[in-house]
């Protein structure tokens, strides 16, 4: 292994052995993204969580390491919203098995609770939310809302 | 037209829009020729919201081309009191009807419904959203009296909740339409709106006083300023009166102005209109028949 291999492992995923690592994740965001990842640590979980920590491509970035967790699709998708620069390492026994940059899909469904109290699916009915990806925010398929800022907050609970 | 299914004016390309007015044209001019042509079929007519005209229209028209309908009722009187969600509602109105019309109050609520039924099925308005039939029967008009190329049009009153105002925008982009809104700050058009005419290339033209435009419309379309949207009566008080039309007003326009509005009117347009050459609003309505037959001729011929 060389030198830089080393270093790769000590600075970036020594402390997990199988998991995923969530990196160049914007300054700011990573509380959020523990959120789309539904980790608040009352399952035991275990996280480690860098914030605002030096980077060379965004100034300052966050980095999440999830242990024992590899992310799906569907997960990496909506992570795409918020963390639109993020790189997701897929760590097996202290090696990363597979890496790759976050790419922002067509269409969420059921990820997002859309914030326009009179649309359909703040009701009752049997609708699955879907929330079209624009190049600046998402917008609601059913009643057309578009937001731009704090997607993080439509996240359904 | 090859749609299973009229939501939003948005789905509708200028070819489809054209075979709806040439067939409302047709019928309009003939009625008797499809006078029996759907006997035995009926339309389902949900209105979870209080409509007059849209209501009797849909039904006039059925009932014109030899159809009947079959109508919900109030929603006290409906299985909706009784906690029915909107979606099994149209699933079993779907068994009874070849068709559905739904009014719903909430924006979404059709393209929703439209998910679990096969039968067409008509937006006849959801909440703030949209109204793709009267937008039709609106264009009809339009066409009729000023033509839908090379013009230019003011659309005036409450732009934010008002649904006509938001299908007619999205239908005239397929035409070479200048369009201006007039309106109180507070009641512009929604953002969502504007992005979406901004991206089918549309010049979004705001203005707070009709008097910067007026001289140059062919047709201005108002609507009703709705005292209720407004957080205080003095807010509502400083604006009302610039978006009134009266004879006076009118003086500045044009003589080929065609001043058209959905109805039901308030005070927005003074009862001296009425009686010039201006005034299109009753025609318009009585225009919903033939455009709602023709619409009905072709989802229903479609789906058979």
């Amino acid at each position: 292994m060389s030198d830089s291999n080393a270093n790769d492992h000590k600075l970036r995923v020594s402390k997990i052995r199988d998991g995923t690592v969530i990196d160049h994740i914007r300054g700011g965001q990573a509380i959020n993204v523990l959120a789309i990842l539904g980790i608040d640590g009352s399952r035991g979980e275990e996280v480690s969580v860098g914030m605002n920590v030096p980077s060379d491509r965004l100034a300052r970035k966050d980095i999440v390491k999830v242990e024992g967790r590899e992310l799906s699709q569907d997960e990496v998708d909506v992570l795409s919203l918020i963390a639109p620069d993020a790189t997701i390492n897929i760590v097996r026994d202290y090696d990363v098995e597979a890496k790759h940059r976050v790419e922002r899909p067509d269409v969420v469904e059921g990820v997002l609770e859309c914030p326009n109290a009179d649309c359909i699916t703040a009701t009752d009915e049997p609708v699955t939310s879907r929330f079209e990806v624009l190049e600046d925010g998402v917008r609601c398929d059913y009643c057309g809302t578009i937001v731009r800022e704090n997607i993080a907050e439509l996240i359904r609970e | 037209m090859r749609h299973d299914h009229l939501i939003t004016s948005k789905q509708l390309s200028r070819a489809d829009i054209e075979t709806v007015l040439d067939r409302a044209a047709e019928i309009d001019a003939d009625p008797e020729a499809v006078a029996g042509k759907y006997a035995g079929t009926l339309l389902g007519l949900l209105f979870f919201e209080p409509s007059t005209r849209t209501k009797m229209s849909f039904e006039t028209a059925m009932k014109r081309l030899g159809g009947d309908v079959v109508d919900m009722g109030s929603i006290e009187s409906s299985s909706v009191k009784k906690g029915e969600t909107l979606a099994d509602t149209v699933r079993v109105i779907e068994g009874y009807a070849d068709a559905l019309v739904l009014r719903h109050p909430r924006q979404g609520a059709p393209k929703m419904a439209s998910e679990y039924v096969d039968v067409p099925l008509v937006n006849a308005g959801d909440g703030a959203g949209h109204h793709p039939s009267q937008t039709l029967l609106d264009l009809y008009t339009i066409r009729e009296n000023a033509g839908l190329d090379d013009l230019t049009i003011g659309i005036m009153g409450d732009l934010k909740y008002g649904r006509t105002v938001h299908s007619l925008a999205y239908a005239l982009t397929n035409f070479d339409a200048q369009q201006h809104f007039i309106s109180p700050e507070s009641l512009q058009l929604p953002r969502e709106v504007v992005y979406d005419l901004h991206q089918e290339g549309a010049t979004v033209r705001e203005h707070d006083d009709l008097d910067d435009v007026l001289p140059t419309l062919d047709v201005l379309y108002v609507t009703r300023i709705q005292r209720e949207r407004f957080p205080d009566e003095d807010e509502y008080q400083k604006v009302a009166g610039q978006y009134q039309i009266d004879l006076e007003t009118l003086e500045a326009a044009s003589d080929d102005l065609t001043v058209m509005h959905p109805l039901p009117r308030v005070d927005e347009i003074a009862p001296d209109v009425d009686e010039t050459d201006h005034a299109s609003y009753f025609e318009q309505a009585h225009n919903g028949v033939p455009v709602r037959m023709a619409l009905l001729d072709l989802l229903l011929g479609d789906s058979a």
